[in-house]
């Protein structure tokens, strides 16, 4: 590969003795190797260092009480964030039902299976409502809207009350007793 | 007859126009990708599976990590025009190498009072001096994340006549209520849709 070309020369013997010609090409394999590396290195740096971001929607705070819909107790599913990487789940309306304590990684199969039953009984879409409390992390909140948007449980955008007003009694004892508020 | 040689061809391609090329392509990428400055704040992004990029301009990014707030104001003529603005705000007039400044300082967290000072370091000072204690935005009086935000936005819209995008970008660790609090500042002027920048992970299953 790495010849130089010395053709030009016509190597006959017993003539004059001529002067060698110097080739002209050099070779460039070892430039284009670089040349592409560095291009990858460039073009992946690029797109790849941007961030990717994460879509929320809140509803307005001073938005007046008439235009609020009332959720139907069948197809509502609050999860809870709490302390420890913790989530307190249940279905319906609070104190009824019993939380259930589950990890992260749990969480996954519980959204499809509830979207499914709550698809069968009543014909609707499942709502959440996430209420995210002070003893839960950034990562949480991050990790419970993600595992909504991979299980497609977000055809109603799910509802994120921050409030903590609006952590119920009910919801705080619950957590309180299993150590997770 | 003579035998009839077989011609040999040569190994070596011509490269010559393939260099060109991808030199040109270097060229181009090399003088596109932005340097990226070493953030102030050492943040830890969660991550998750959205695939949607950040866009390029008009976009505010509040990071938040170790109870500090820093602010990120993205384009250089958005900064340039809210740093006008907030000095007029605070009655506060800015030397025009001061804008300079400020128009390359990436992520900054200062409170108002000493921008200034934080503008006539260079990068290792600002490190060093601990002036970056982040932005106030506690008390409903000195709420300066606010002005930053309303700043932005206005001048952002008479530049590109977009609307704002503001995002979060916390620490993995930070405890929720940190988090409310920009969120409630961003809901205090009706800014109801925010993203939130995650590094990216493979999609699961």
């Amino acid at each position: 590969m790495a010849e130089l070309d010395t053709s030009s020369g016509g190597g006959k013997k017993g003539g004059k003795v001529r002067t060698k010609k110097q080739a002209t090409k050099v070779d460039l394999t070892a430039m284009v190797d670089l040349a592409f590396l560095l291009i990858t290195f460039f073009m992946l740096t690029t797109s790849l260092s941007k961030p990717a971001a994460m879509e929320i929607a809140k509803p307005d705070k001073d938005a007046k009480d008439e235009n609020r819909l009332e959720l139907r107790e069948s197809q509502t599913m609050t999860i809870l964030l709490g302390k420890n990487d913790k989530i307190a789940w249940y279905m319906g309306q609070a104190g009824k039902t019993a939380p259930t304590i589950e990890g992260f990684d749990d969480i996954t199969s519980t959204l499809l299976a509830n979207k499914k039953k709550v698809k069968e009984s009543t014909g609707r879409d499942i709502v959440i409502i996430v209420k995210p409390t002070d003893g839960s992390t950034y990562k949480n909140f991050v990790d419970i809207m993600d595992e909504i948007a991979i299980t497609k449980t977000n055809i109603n955008a799910p509802a994120v009350d921050d409030d903590p007003n609006h952590i119920l009694d009910s919801e705080k004892e619950f957590m309180k007793s299993k150590g997770i508020f | 007859m003579a035998k009839a040689k077989v011609k040999r061809s040569s190994t070596s391609i011509d490269m010559t126009a393939m260099c060109d090329v991808s030199f040109l392509l270097l060229t181009f990428f090399i003088l596109t990708a932005t340097a990226r400055q070493p953030d102030p704040l050492e943040i830890a992004t969660p991550s998750s599976t959205v695939q949607y990029k950040l866009p390029d301009k008009g976009v505010v990014v509040v990071s938040i990590g170790k109870g500090r707030v820093f602010l990120d104001i993205v384009g250089q003529d958005v900064k340039k025009a809210t740093l006008q603005r907030m000095g007029s705000v605070y009655g506060v007039t800015f030397t025009d190498e001061e804008v300079k400044r400020f128009q390359v300082v990436q992520a900054f967290g200062v409170p108002f009072g000493s921008l200034k000072q934080f503008l006539a370091m260079d990068a290792t000072q600002r490190e060093k001096s601990g002036i970056q204690s982040g932005i106030p935005l506690d008390s409903t009086k000195n709420n300066e994340l606010y002005n930053w935000l309303k700043e932005a936005r206005q001048a952002n819209a008479e530049i590109y006549g977009i609307d704002l995008n503001a995002a979060i970008k916390g620490d993995s660790k930070t405890e929720y209520p940190a988090i409310r609090k920009v969120i409630d500042v961003f809901q205090s002027q009706k800014i109801n849709k925010f993203s939130l920048i995650t590094s990216s992970e493979g999609v699961e299953k």
